[in-house]
């Protein structure tokens, strides 16, 4: 079960290294531990979604490179990363540079407090998911500064558009947290994940609950309109804004943003699965399912939940802008809220803090 | 050795953006170097072991507050020859600011080494030991400080009550969209099947 464990400080330091040395050398281990499986996993991941898309609208998807065209993503990247990098001449250099760079290294962050195992995970900090909220409210920095920075109409109203839509619907995010965090009481996810064992009689997971599953689907829904992922992907709206806050891009530029924002909506993923779905636990406390690595749970949890992702993107006609308003401000707002009401008076008339 | 690494990196980074944010010349650059300047500070209460306020920090003033900042500041349209006339005309008011802060900061830490106040000693709930950062602060903030908080909340809400109120304004003759209205509608209600003659047309 412990197959996937990051490597301790403790073994370097049996190996001779002063302390700090081996803290510095487990840290990078770790993070590269994370981070190389994840690049590789967005790279399948937009073959996945290209394949599934395709197969919904009835066509073959990439089938060229590689056998059933598996390499495609390596070849789109290999392209991009041999393109010139156009920057426009009225655009402010520096900031145009770095915003693509700033949307990539968020989406990795985030990473760094997810459980893969039992305490398999990188910063097993107290205040975890605050720290993952605090991490995707930066992720409009990118769009914002890669809007203003290119100097040009579309990718500024882009820009103005995604930082109302990601300060919107995190409102309502941070509310949907509160209530995960009242019943599993802590902010830590592995004592999240840890909490949802055995939630409603063998099943592992708080969405079982009838209490915490409208809150579920309110966080599935407001995890699509966070990413700007298809139907909310107003800040992109080609028929709109061009490419919106991407239009002045060009080549590896491009390519951060591509990936970066497939990294979020895997993260978006990660949290469907660890904060409602049971994480790394199997799906039903029964013994013979624990043999399965935790591992593999959480990334066949992630797998499914990007399915629906990718599903919703294939089917769902885009919003227009003031419905999207809507539906964060007007629907989800007031309605986590109550949710809040609901959950913590349910928690306190049980006694669940006595 | 890693502590006061990580201490003398935060601290110098934040000094220095704090610095550029004032000396920067570009509004939207300003408000960039301040959001590095929090970041920073978000840092050091991390190495203090104020976790939790570390990452509301981040939450509130990077994620909202700041990001409101920039949309303000990027809309402007920047003329800096006027800019710096203003910066020579308002120079002696912001020095007397300056002077005021410098002095009022000073006074502090002067009163504080002749043995200050005992506002900020842990006490309470907070002392009692394993309890984590987050529930030491509501276990104080829901005790000790429950009036003072609830006060906070209820002047919140009275200012965006009164900035709902400011900028709200009821214009007639806009045709808004009713969702449930829209929702509500059935096919036989829209569409009419009509047979005109010749000539005659259809009135609607």
């Amino acid at each position: 079960m412990s197959w996937f464990s990051l490597p301790p400080v403790e073994r370097f330091v049996s190996w001779g290294m002063p302390y700090e040395w081996a803290w510095g050398v487990a840290t990078v281990v770790d993070i590269l531990l994370i981070a190389l499986p994840l690049m590789l996993g967005v790279a399948m991941i937009i073959y996945a979604d290209r394949k599934i898309w395709a197969a919904m609208a009835l066509r073959r998807g990439p089938n060229v490179v590689g056998p059933f065209g598996l390499l495609q993503s390596f070849a789109d990247g290999l392209k991009v990363f041999l393109q010139e990098t156009i920057i426009p001449s009225a655009a402010n250099k520096g900031l145009f540079l770095l915003a693509p760079i700033i949307t990539f290294t968020v989406a990795l962050m985030a990473w760094a407090v997810i459980p893969f195992n039992s305490g398999a995970v990188l910063g097993n900090i107290n205040v975890g998911l605050l720290y993952v909220l605090a991490i995707s409210s930066l992720g409009v920095y990118g769009v914002v500064i890669a809007g203003w920075a290119s100097n040009s109409k579309y990718p500024f109203f882009s820009a103005m558009r995604a930082s109302a839509q990601m300060i919107s619907y995190e409102v309502s995010i941070g509310f949907i947290l509160i209530c995960v965090v009242l019943w599993a009481g802590s902010f830590n996810l592995n004592d999240i994940v840890k909490a949802q064992k055995d939630h409603i009689w063998i099943i592992n997971g708080f969405v079982a609950n009838p209490l915490l599953f409208p809150i579920w689907v309110m966080f599935l829904i407001s995890g699509m309109a966070e990413t700007a992922r298809a139907p909310f992907d107003l800040t992109e709206a080609e028929s709109e804004l061009v490419a919106g806050y991407q239009t002045e891009y060009s080549s590896m530029a491009f390519a951060l943003y591509w990936l970066g924002e497939y990294a979020n909506v895997l993260l978006m993923c990660a949290l469907n699965a660890t904060l409602f779905w049971g994480g790394y636990l199997p799906p039903l406390d029964i013994p013979i399912l624990y043999w399965i690595p935790g591992v593999v749970w959480l990334l066949g949890k992630i797998l499914f939940f990007f399915f629906i992702f990718s599903w919703v993107k294939a089917t769902v006609p885009r919003y227009r802008y003031d419905q999207l308003m809507r539906l964060g401000w007007k629907i989800f707002l007031p309605l986590s809220l109550v949710f809040v009401f609901l959950i913590s008076g349910y928690l306190m008339a049980t006694g669940h803090f006595a | 050795m890693i502590q006061a690494f990580a201490f003398y990196l935060f601290a110098t980074l934040m000094l220095f953006s704090g610095a550029v944010t004032i000396f920067s010349r570009n509004p939207v650059h300003s408000v960039l170097w301040l959001i590095l300047a929090f970041f920073n500070a978000a840092g050091l209460m991390v190495l203090v072991g104020a976790e939790f306020i570390a990452m509301l920090l981040v939450i509130v003033y990077v994620g909202a507050v700041a990001v409101l900042f920039l949309f303000v500041v990027m809309m402007l349209d920047i003329d800096f020859a006027e800019l710096r006339a203003g910066f020579v005309r308002n120079f002696p008011l912001g020095l007397l600011l300056a002077v005021v802060l410098f002095v009022e900061l000073f006074v502090g830490l002067v009163v504080d080494n002749a043995g200050g106040l005992a506002i900020g000693k842990t006490s309470g709930a907070a002392a009692q030991g394993a309890l984590s950062n987050t529930e030491a602060i509501g276990a104080l903030l829901y005790t000790r400080y429950l009036f003072l908080f609830e006060a906070a909340g209820v002047i919140l809400l009275v200012a965006m009550i009164g900035a709902i109120v400011l900028t709200h304004r009821q214009r007639s003759g806009v045709r808004g969209q009713n969702v449930a209205k829209q929702n509500a509608r059935r096919p036989d209600e829209a569409t009419v099947n009509m047979q005109p003659e010749i000539g005659k047309g259809v009135s609607l």
